[in-house]
């Protein structure tokens, strides 16, 4: 039902189109400075995983930390219109070798609609406790989304702009409920990051499995700390690049008809702040689109679940 | 749908059995400990260097001060104090080994993503026994752009 919704920016309009209670229940009245303090009264930590969008490295979000992100990609497919493809990403850190996260994903194509296409949940272990030379980890995510979906999170079978032109109201009625592994490699070598992930998805309904790729490295433009803290320290920026694209289904697996990006990425992090990364797409086959802008902002709240457990073990003895 | 169902058992399968799987469950003293001998001739790059020293407090602040505390005192989490003989006379390469892997099934994590540099820049702070609060900063020697965050 929720996936039927528009997004709307008015609050009163969403919350009579969704017959909720405009007064805040006794609940509701704590709990909102009660969010409002684990995330802003606790101390953020360095977020950001390097300057990837689509590649995963073996790096895992830290135990109890919560980083928020806004995925976002702009796009103008061949025939169709401009369109802002977003996802909110929440990931947490379970276990240092455990990573959970959930996505809501949401688009807006010019002189159409703006819409809201679904959530992924997806969950990230870490086959090897210690550090080798080349490091797995195990990707498993559900995702139930429509296929008016545009936040691009992924390239799999054969993927292709053309899928962007069909009107939200058309592409909003196919529904994908799919299971996706990936298998994450991921290394460390002088500096440089260098990940390969190889994607299988499938749909569970019918429909065969799919297959893609996404490969990438990077490096901190300085590989030293400084030692005075400081914005536009070198080891705060991360340049690197990456390349994902389909590679077909089991019955017709190769490089055909699919679509490949190669996209120069660059990350900025702020000291115990937020983290900001940008990444201009270009596509290198006939299916794939031209252009694709990528741009992300990040904020990592440290031990989240402590924070929270704390502050409501404080709000039930209060009472 | 079929294949979807046959999946769904191994895939949980693994999962479990990795959870419980005794490495996992494991629980070690100390972390220092369980480097390999080998660690113990590793020299650091960076010893004695007061610049280093500041920019591995910069970096603590950043990276570990929100489990092992401002002034390395421990108890924030379960994370141990790092204001201990134990790690002032520690081989630098066995603390340089601990930050690489870390201990995930005791809740630290792999600060691999870190370049080696940064990393030995934490290891000559944590070594300095008299090394204040990563909180008390360093001014910008010669002039150098400057910013606090906090």
């Amino acid at each position: 039902m929720l996936s039927e919704t528009h997004f709307l920016l008015d609050s009163n309009i969403v919350a009579s189109r969704l017959h909720m209670n405009p007064k805040p229940s006794c609940r509701a009245r704590w709990a909102a400075p009660l969010v409002m303090a684990v995330f802003f009264g606790h101390p953020s930590a360095r977020a950001g995983e390097g300057p990837f969008f689509i590649t995963y490295t073996h790096q895992m979000e830290e135990p109890g930390n919560l980083e928020l992100t806004t995925k976002n990609v702009i796009g103008k497919p061949e025939g169709g219109n401009r369109f802002i493809g977003s996802a909110l990403e929440f990931e947490y850190g379970v276990k240092g070798w455990w990573t959970t996260e959930l996505y809501l994903d949401g688009q807006v194509t010019g002189g159409d609609s703006t819409l809201f296409t679904g959530y992924r949940w997806e969950n990230r272990f870490r086959a090897l406790l210690r550090e080798h030379w080349i490091n797995p980890v195990l990707y498993v995510e559900f995702e139930n989304i429509n296929g008016a979906d545009k936040s691009l999170l992924e390239v799999v079978n054969n993927d292709a702009a053309s899928d962007w032109v069909a009107p939200n109201s058309d592409a909003r009625l196919e529904k994908k409920r799919e299971l996706e592994a990936k298998l994450i490699l991921g290394s460390y070598v002088k500096g440089w990051t260098i990940a390969e992930n190889f994607i299988a998805e499938k749909n569970v309904k019918h429909a065969p499995f799919e297959f893609g790729y996404a490969v990438g490295v990077s490096r901190p433009l300085a590989l030293a700390a400084r030692p005075e803290r400081c914005v536009l320290c070198p080891e705060n920026f991360q340049v690197g690049a990456e390349m994902y694209g389909g590679l077909g289904t089991h019955d017709a697996f190769g490089l055909r008809d699919t679509s490949h990006y190669v996209a120069p990425t660059m990350s900025w992090t702020l000291a115990d702040g937020p983290a900001f990364k940008v990444s201009p797409s270009f596509g290198i086959t006939s299916a794939s689109a031209g252009f694709l802008l990528r741009f992300a902002v990040s904020y990592e709240i440290s031990q989240f679940g402590r924070a929270g457990e704390r502050l409501l073990r404080g709000a039930r003895g209060g009472k | 749908m079929i294949a979807i169902r046959r999946l769904i058992p191994s895939v949980l399968g693994v999962v479990l059995l990795f959870a419980f799987s005794p490495a996992t469950r494991a629980r070690i003293g100390s972390l220092v400990l369980q480097a390999p001998p080998k660690t113990a001739t590793m020299k650091n790059p960076m010893a004695g260097q007061e610049r280093a020293r500041h920019a591995g407090a910069k970096l603590f602040s950043r990276e570990c001060a929100a489990c092992h505390g401002d002034h390395r005192q421990g108890g924030v989490t379960k994370a141990p104090p790092l204001n201990q003989p134990e790690v002032y006379d520690a081989a630098p390469g066995a603390l340089f080994w601990v930050l690489r892997n870390g201990a995930l099934q005791l809740g630290m994590p792999s600060f691999a993503h870190l370049p080696e540099a940064q990393r030995w820049q934490i290891v000559t702070y944590l070594q300095d026994p008299a090394a204040g609060s990563p909180l008390e900063r360093p001014r910008a020697p010669h002039g150098a752009a400057s910013a606090t965050s906090r």
